[in-house]
């Protein structure tokens, strides 16, 4: 027995609150399987009528960015203002965007 | 059958209906808390929630078809054991985690089955109760039956245990199928389903389980039998009761 694992392995949980609306990372959960894991997170965070679709990926499979990395990745951007459509008049007829 | 007689069937198969669902609803919330994973035990208790919900609707009829003041709270905590009319197997106790999933298939599958039966029921109310609950109950089976495949069908030692739970538990299932005079009231009069159809269509969605699951269904079909009709239930359910009505017992009509 001794290649059990102890610890099922975790699941990232993704939920979409209605439709039309994109799915958005809710939390994670531990589950031996996809199957067992969307079951979990129905039970996990769905007990409130959250959701109308889940998606569930195994946390190892999502690649990150590293912190270490932030200001090459980042800092270029926080200058360039001009990239935010923030400088054309809109007409007032319109209305919101 | 006179009007006193029929009503007194229908009343008893309403309780045969809460009772079920009470005493399992109790059973699998002892797992609030101990459960092996933080997981199972929001699972869990939201299968117990659903089962106790239910029974307020199943037992909350009863005190009305019987018509002696008394509400689904009081059929709940004042009844003795002899009183109940649950099924055998949903009284039996938890045991290992494998037990309390095997109980929990075993039942889940006919309690599918039931209720879809009932949302056809000539009784307008059996029908919108168990329309409402099918929902619940269609989830609780596919949860209880792909871990009772996982489990089976997992290490040496989960298949072990969830064999030795299916060989403690078979001979409880059968007295779901058993048909007595309530049942047979029931159907003529197009409230309840003929449970000899409902065997073979559980015999259709639980043995397809067994064999995924590499589990051996025992060849006995002996079945202990006296909970629905309340002549003799297991020595557990007593036990079960002094925790479970408790409080109220002690304490009339507390409130908080």
């Amino acid at each position: 027995m001794s290649d059990l694992k102890k610890e099922w392995p975790l699941w990232e949980v993704f939920i979409r609150g209605q439709h039309g609306m994109s799915h958005r990372h809710v939390g994670s959960l531990h589950a031996a399987d996809e199957e067992m894991a969307i079951l979990n997170a129905r039970d996990v965070y769905t007990r409130r009528n959250e959701g109308v679709s889940i998606w569930v990926v195994e946390a190892k499979n999502i690649t990150a960015s590293s912190p270490d990395q932030k200001g090459p990745l980042y800092e270029p951007s926080n200058s360039k203002v001009y990239r935010h459509p923030t400088f054309f008049d809109i007409p007032v007829d319109v209305g919101a965007m | 059958m006179i009007p006193d007689q029929k009503d007194d069937a229908l009343f008893q198969y309403l309780l045969r209906l809460g009772d079920n669902t009470l005493v399992l609803g109790h059973r699998v919330s002892e797992w609030c808390g101990v459960a092996p994973a933080l997981e199972e035990d929001i699972a869990l208790a939201n299968t117990a929630l659903d089962l106790i919900g239910q029974t307020q609707m199943w037992l909350g009829f009863a005190a009305e078809v019987e018509g002696k003041d008394r509400n689904a709270d009081e059929l709940a905590f004042r009844r003795d054991v002899w009183d109940f009319r649950n099924l055998l197997l949903v009284e039996q106790t938890n045991g290992d985690f494998g037990k309390t999933i095997m109980r929990q298939f075993l039942f889940d599958a006919f309690n599918v089955l039931n209720l879809r039966a009932l949302s056809k029921s000539s009784d307008k109310r059996i029908a919108e109760i168990a329309a409402k609950s099918v929902k619940e109950v269609e989830y609780h089976l596919e949860r209880s039956r792909e871990t009772v495949i996982a489990l089976g069908d997992g290490t040496e030692e989960s298949n072990k245990r969830m064999q030795a739970a299916l060989d403690r538990l078979w001979p409880f299932a059968g007295e779901m199928f058993v048909i007595d005079d309530v049942d047979t009231a029931m159907f003529d009069s197009g409230i309840g389903p003929d449970l000899a159809v409902l065997r073979k269509d559980w015999d259709a969605i639980a043995i397809p389980v067994f064999n995924a699951a590499m589990l051996t269904k025992p060849d006995s079909d002996f079945a202990h039998q006296g909970g629905k009709s309340g002549n003799r239930h297991t020595e557990h359910l007593g036990h079960m009761l002094a925790t479970m009505q408790f409080l109220p017992r002690a304490y009339p009509n507390a409130r908080w």
